[in-house]
């Protein structure tokens, strides 16, 4: 796929260089918000918007930005736009405002957003800038709804607050909550399981050979790769 | 005359005490134990012992088969976790429950950091832990419907004796001292009889599989700690109160059998009695000041994690290294 087109940098940020799973960026947001699958568009939506809307910007100031001051440039931008989806968020959707809480003001500093603005938006035009951004955000709506919907599951038997496991009730036989997985140690459990199996399937992917100089986004390919065993046992 | 051509590298000297000999004795001392609670709790305790011992040999089994590893199941090691974790649950707790905690404890907590050796707290409570913070109603939950012994009351359903002694402290209506040092009382399946426990831990000492460092600092400061305590809080000195936290609840349990895993304590001497002394303070700190009337586990786990760092800092000086300049 041609880089820098707007369909390779939703490609880029939804599977090949996914935010959570991949970059393992963001892990505030991610472990702390998504003791639901519902918070988990929430938080991810929200940070898309800010993500696509930031990206862009950046991209085009890029040519302004004096290096030296950079990084408080990118904040200052990354902050209004903070801001305004704050406010339109307790404007309009109240439930989700008091639900996301402090995780909302914090996306300022979410690493995902300065780092796609200092590792791609401050060096690319703004069209790929803003799908990268939107891209990027999906990546991470993605991740964080599945890990969302595993806890949620797992820890009260619902997803999107739909009963789904029936609970024990009475005596009755049925499904009995694992509430650790809506705690804290569970958003850890059910982050490192998704990671896990996701590398099962890219690593099982990577070894069948696709294009062994592209990469599969966990590297950049069997080529590139320094990795005596791997190469060696491939060629041989 | 063979063995005099035998040309191998070091270490030549071989002592007999084999991992798997350790945990077979490791075994063998918690037989009182569990035989005492199979007793006092009845048919129900053998279960949920064997099936926890049994699907934790069967996990270790599986992983090692799913991930093309060695078999280890020979070492006994997961068969001790599994006991332990039995002892650690009540007696009428569904069956499945103990199960999925083994399923952690060996799996999440031993096998994915690499095995026996390789831990970085102890599978058993942690597992315990999992299931204590999951499913926090049964896995306190100590009703049972007759105790074996004179102490057969039909208000098992009560409080724990800890939980009593956190809510009013010592008074004539609470269990004596007597019972919970026999362990006649309801609780979890190992946890109950600290003779059986002391019987176990002469065992162990007697074959020298655990040393007095860590148990004796462990009771010792958390003796000191509720003894000030009690100063401190204008109740005055009362022995049965001291008593009580010691034989009442999971401490002697703790102190002499998940305290001492070798993998989880530090290996320099005086690393111990400092690790003994930490987990003496945060028990005590955990039951008196905390939310909730016990603490061993949690203490146990918290000081699992302290490890590195304790080891780290009592590291002793080389040979050669050190010392006074010439």
């Amino acid at each position: 796929m041609k880089a820098n087109t707007p369909a390779e940098r939703l490609v880029n940020g939804i599977i090949k260089e996914n935010p959570t799973f991949v970059l393992v960026l963001g892990m505030c947001p991610t472990l702390a918000v998504t003791t639901s699958a519902i918070n988990g568009i929430g938080m991810g939506l929200t940070t898309t918007v800010v993500l696509a809307m930031s990206n862009l910007m950046i991209s085009l100031l890029r040519k302004f930005i004096p290096d030296g001051v950079r990084m408080p440039a990118f904040i200052v931008v990354v902050a209004s736009f903070v801001t305004i989806v704050q406010m339109l968020l307790q404007g309009f959707i109240p439930s989700l405002y008091s639900a996301l809480g402090i995780y909302i003001p914090l996306i300022v500093v979410n690493c995902i957003i300065l780092g796609r603005a200092e590792a791609y938006a401050s060096k690319n035009p703004p069209i790929p800038s803003l799908f990268d951004g939107i891209g990027m955000g999906l990546g991470f709506t993605l991740s964080i709804t599945c890990i969302g919907a595993v806890r949620e599951l797992l820890g009260a038997g619902q997803i999107f607050g739909q009963q789904i496991l029936p609970l024990a009730a009475d005596g009755k036989m049925g499904y009995e909550p694992i509430t650790i997985f809506i705690l804290a140690p569970g958003a850890f459990f059910v982050l490192a399981m998704l990671a896990a199996l996701q590398n099962k399937f890219k690593v099982g992917a990577a070894k069948r050979g696709i294009d062994p100089s592209e990469g599969c986004g966990c590297c950049s390919g069997c080529d590139s790769c320094n990795n005596t065993m791997c190469k060696g046992g491939k060629q041989a | 005359m063979e063995q005099m051509y035998n040309v191998s590298s070091n270490p030549h000297v071989r002592d007999k005490m084999t991992t798997s000999r350790i945990m077979q004795l490791v075994v063998i001392a918690l037989l009182p134990t569990t035989l005492f609670g199979i007793w006092n709790f009845g048919f129900r305790a053998l279960l949920v012992v064997l099936v926890t011992v049994a699907s934790s040999v069967f996990f270790e089994w599986l992983y090692n088969r799913l991930m093309h590893k060695k078999n280890t199941i020979n070492d006994f090691s997961a068969v001790v976790t599994g006991l332990l974790l039995a002892l650690n649950m009540p007696p009428q707790i569904p069956l499945w429950m103990p199960v999925l905690g083994s399923a952690f404890a060996i799996i999440v907590v031993k096998q994915l950091f690499g095995g026996l050796g390789q831990n970085f707290m102890n599978p058993a409570l942690a597992a315990r832990c999992f299931l204590m913070i999951s499913f926090a109603g049964k896995m306190t939950n100590f009703a049972v419907d007759k105790l074996n012994g004179y102490h057969c009351i039909d208000t098992v359903t009560g409080a724990t004796a800890l939980a009593e002694l956190k809510n009013s402290g010592f008074t004539a209506d609470s269990i004596p001292v007597k019972n919970l040092f026999i362990g006649n009382i309801h609780g979890t399946i190992g946890e109950t009889s600290a003779i059986a426990i002391l019987i176990g831990a002469v065992i162990l000492l007697a074959f020298k599989v655990i040393d007095f460092k860590v148990p004796l600092t462990y009771i010792g400061s958390f003796t000191v700690f509720v003894i000030l305590y009690m100063l401190g809080s204008g109740m005055g000195f009362d022995g049965n109160y001291l008593l009580s936290h010691l034989f009442g609840g999971g401490l002697m349990l703790g102190a002499w059998f998940m305290a001492t895993d070798y993998v989880t304590t530090p290996i320099t001497p005086k690393g111990q009695l400092v690790y003994g002394c930490c987990l003496g303070i945060v028990t005590a700190v955990f039951r008196l000041f905390g939310g909730s009337a016990e603490g061993v586990s949690y203490a146990i786990i918290f000081c699992n994690l302290l490890v590195p760092i304790i080891e780290k800092a009592t590291k002793p000086a080389a040979f050669g290294k050190g010392g006074k300049k010439a």
